[in-house]
């Protein structure tokens, strides 16, 4: 006779356990197993939410333990809001966003749409490509800053192999104008392959057949990629831009080790100023308020965001 | 028979509890530089002195106050020993973070007065000019500037020197002076290579600006405060000399530094400098026994000079360190020894000859200290022209909102020199609001 595993797993609980176990309601059952994922979620992101909420409206600092704590109202949140450095950093993270996002599903779905054709070495290059999101950002970040280097830096002899310019001439992450565009490039280096991988997994999802089918109406390819590829890729790329949105948002490590948010606050992004005002100034009740601001707008975007990727998926 | 069994087990107890009480693990948290060395090789005649076993937690400059800082808020045991930075006096006094020494000092006989003055101030005292102790002197430093002596004294860069501004090359005595010479160097073919005028401070993230710069604005003629009346800013934060000595660190930036130095501290200038880029380099004191050691740099080829002079005085940023013992550790005796230790005259000596800069008086003021280092004379010369930034418990916004307005001005070129100073003294205003002291 052979047991299933679930025939292994009841004739291994113990007798008296099964007894009481069989005096529970399926209800009661189901809560004793969504326990402690309820308390987790409680413990680890409700309450400290919650937390954070209530010091945005103190001027708590938790290097002064010793002093009192007042209650200041809307007072930082009304000093985050008018605040032009606060501005200039939101300026900041939207360029980083919108750009990296452009640039990486560009040339990720590119990548994609070549890696898909049949072609000898196919396997070879996809690993070649995937392989700089395979590295830490911060080691990223610190081989960028070599790679701008403008005296010994590959990047400034590259620029000067087609442009004849002196390579020294231009530094990407000292010139305000251009260490904007430096922290794009590496991050758009690094996670074009990302959003390769997602692209690649939706063209390898839509059937041969729909192709045949439009080769038999005689589409041409242009029409085929504009009616039948794009359109069933979309939820794919919908969701590439949804995990690089949320991820470049929160990005922090990349930046701080390629331009340290400089020059100037150029580069300062909203995460970078965020921990800076939290745990370099230590103002607590401060960067409570701004971390609720943040998550605020990341919510509601990111809300309104999915609302659009699901419509995109009901057609 | 079980009486003499419960005696012989209480004394064996006894021993045991008394052994450990006096052979205990110590940590000592500093920055991860050359002096830190020198002192985990000092350190071990204390082991061997006392029994007790030390340990080392150092962390890089960059990330330093950050990680301890950490760990004194977070009330952590991780350090018995803390060699903090001299701003952070006021806050860990304070906060309670710290173990006042007064009284210690006072069981042990050890003086402030046998220190360096301006150490004792800037490092150990708070409130600032009241006789009360949370750390040790252990540390001596200020910014000052290093000179490829093997270039200046070649004849044709000279001649080139002279027929340009009509004097000789040398050591700056001024900042214009020293500007002049920054200049004359960037971009010039030394040996097939172009080298550039100096290395200068320029990082945002955590000090490094502000150090630079203070080199400068101090000398034009900025003040912290109004010497009559605390915390009164304007007018003296953001005065014309200020304005004057800020657009001068700019233009130095601007026109004699290296390409792509805009984030540098510490670690980039000493690599610019022993790799033979730069002619000058700004740096603190503690550098000069790693360059005189140099294959590259070292063995006569580099000179120093104190900060040059403005039109409005004669300062240099201080740094270093005081010796605290950290108020959370369980091991605050054992702490206590090991600072007894290190205020020893012979072992404050041997710190010297060790790469350490004692700033105890006996061996500063030695008659042989000023000749036994190259170096020597300078470092005296500018621990006696030294001014500290604020050591207030809000040193921290204090100092990162300079960082911001400088960079920003500096590095960024965005904006003018007024209105970054006018933009520090709002930004200052308001900590100081917060703080309740306006």
């Amino acid at each position: 006779m052979t047991f299933t595993p679930i025939d292994k797993a009841a004739r291994a609980t113990p007798p008296a356990m099964a007894r009481r176990i069989r005096g529970l309601s399926d209800r009661t059952i189901a809560w004793i197993f969504v326990a402690p994922s309820i308390f987790l979620l409680l413990a680890v992101n409700i309450f400290p939410l919650i937390w954070t909420i209530r010091l945005s409206f103190t001027n708590f600092r938790v290097n002064r333990p010793n002093n009192d704590v007042e209650w200041v109202g809307l007072r930082n949140y009304q000093r985050i809001l008018t605040d032009e450095g606060t501005w200039a950093t939101m300026q900041a993270t939207a360029h980083f966003l919108i750009w990296t996002i452009v640039l990486q599903v560009l040339i990720g779905f590119a990548l994609a749409f070549l890696i898909n054709k049949k072609f000898r070495g196919n396997d070879l290059w996809t690993t070649i490509i995937v392989f700089p999101m395979m590295l830490s950002p911060a080691v990223v970040g610190n081989f960028w800053t070599f790679l701008y280097q403008p005296q010994i830096g590959l990047f400034n002899y590259v620029v000067a192999f087609f442009t004849g310019a002196d390579p020294a001439s231009f530094s990407m992450i000292g010139d305000v104008m251009l260490a904007p565009w430096a922290i794009v490039i590496a991050d758009t280096w690094m996670w074009t392959p990302f959003v390769m991988l997602i692209c690649l997994a939706g063209l390898r999802s839509i059937p041969n057949s729909i192709y045949e089918a439009a080769e038999c109406d005689r589409a041409s390819k242009w029409r085929q990629f504009w009616t039948i590829t794009i359109p069933m890729v979309l939820p794919f790329l919908m969701l590439a831009v949804l995990f690089r949105g949320i991820e470049n948002f929160k990005m922090f490590d990349l930046v701080v080790q390629l331009t340290g948010g400089g020059p100037g606050n150029t580069t300062t992004l909203t995460s970078i100023d965020l921990k800076r005002e939290a745990f370099e100034k230590w103002r607590t009740g401060y960067s409570s308020a701004y971390a609720v601001i943040l998550f605020v707008t990341v919510f509601g975007l990111a809300s309104i965001y999915v609302k659009a990727l699901n419509k995109v998926k009901e057609r | 028979m079980t009486k003499k069994l419960t005696y012989s087990v209480a004394a064996i107890a006894l021993a045991a509890a008394s052994g450990a009480a006096h052979a205990e693990d110590l940590t000592l948290c500093w920055a991860a530089w050359d002096p830190a060395n020198a002192l985990v090789e000092l350190s071990k005649t204390f082991e061997q002195e006392s029994g007790h076993t030390m340990r080392f937690e150092f962390v890089p400059w960059p990330n330093f106050a950050d990680r301890m800082l950490n760990e004194l808020n977070s009330g952590g045991q991780l350090c018995d020993l803390m060699i903090g930075d001299s701003q952070w006096i006021g806050g860990a006094a304070e906060n309670g973070q710290y173990v006042k020494l007064n009284d210690f000092f006072a069981a042990e006989s050890i003086d402030m007065a046998d220190f360096i003055p301006a150490t004792v101030t800037g490092y150990a005292e708070w409130p600032k000019g009241t006789p009360n102790y949370w750390a040790l002197p252990a540390f001596g430093d200020v910014v000052g500037w290093t000179y490829r002596k093997d270039w200046f004294e070649r004849p044709e860069i000279q001649a080139d020197f002279k027929q340009k501004y009509g004097r000789a090359l040398g050591a700056p005595a001024t900042l214009e002076e020293l500007k002049d010479i920054a200049q004359f160097f960037q971009g010039r073919e030394i040996d097939g290579t172009t080298v550039y005028g100096a290395a200068i401070y320029t990082e945002r993230g955590s000090e490094g600006i502000t150090m630079g710069v203070m080199n400068a604005l101090y000398n034009y003629g900025f003040e912290y405060e109004n010497p009559e009346k605390s915390y009164d800013l304007p007018g003296f934060v953001n005065s014309a000399g200020a304005i004057a000595g800020l657009e001068f660190y700019k233009e130095l930036y601007d026109t004699a530094t290296p390409p792509g130095s805009s984030n540098w501290y510490m670690g980039e200038n000493i690599d610019a400098y022993k790799s033979g880029q730069v002619a000058l380099q700004m740096n603190f004191a503690f550098i000069w026994p790693g360059v005189e050691a140099d294959p590259n740099v070292g063995g006569g080829k580099s000179g120093y000079f104190p900060n040059p002079a403005g039109p409005a005085g004669h300062f240099a940023q201080l740094g270093g360190q005081g010796i605290s013992v950290v108020a959370a550790s369980k091991k605050q005796d054992a702490a206590l020894e090991y600072i007894k230790w290190f205020a020893q005259p012979e072992v404050q000596e041997q710190w010297w000859q060790s790469g350490g800069y004692s700033a105890l008086r006996a061996v500063v003021e030695d008659p042989g200290f000023a000749g036994s280092q190259p170096y020597a004379q300078t470092f005296l010369d500018s621990m006696a022209i030294v001014k500290d930034f604020w050591a207030e418990p809000a040193y921290a916004s204090l100092l990162l909102t300079m960082q911001d307005r400088v960079h920003n001005y500096v590095i960024a070129g965005n904006g003018t020199a007024q209105e970054a100073l006018d933009g520090l003294v709002e930004d200052w205003t308001e900590v100081f609001e917060d703080e309740g002291k306006l």
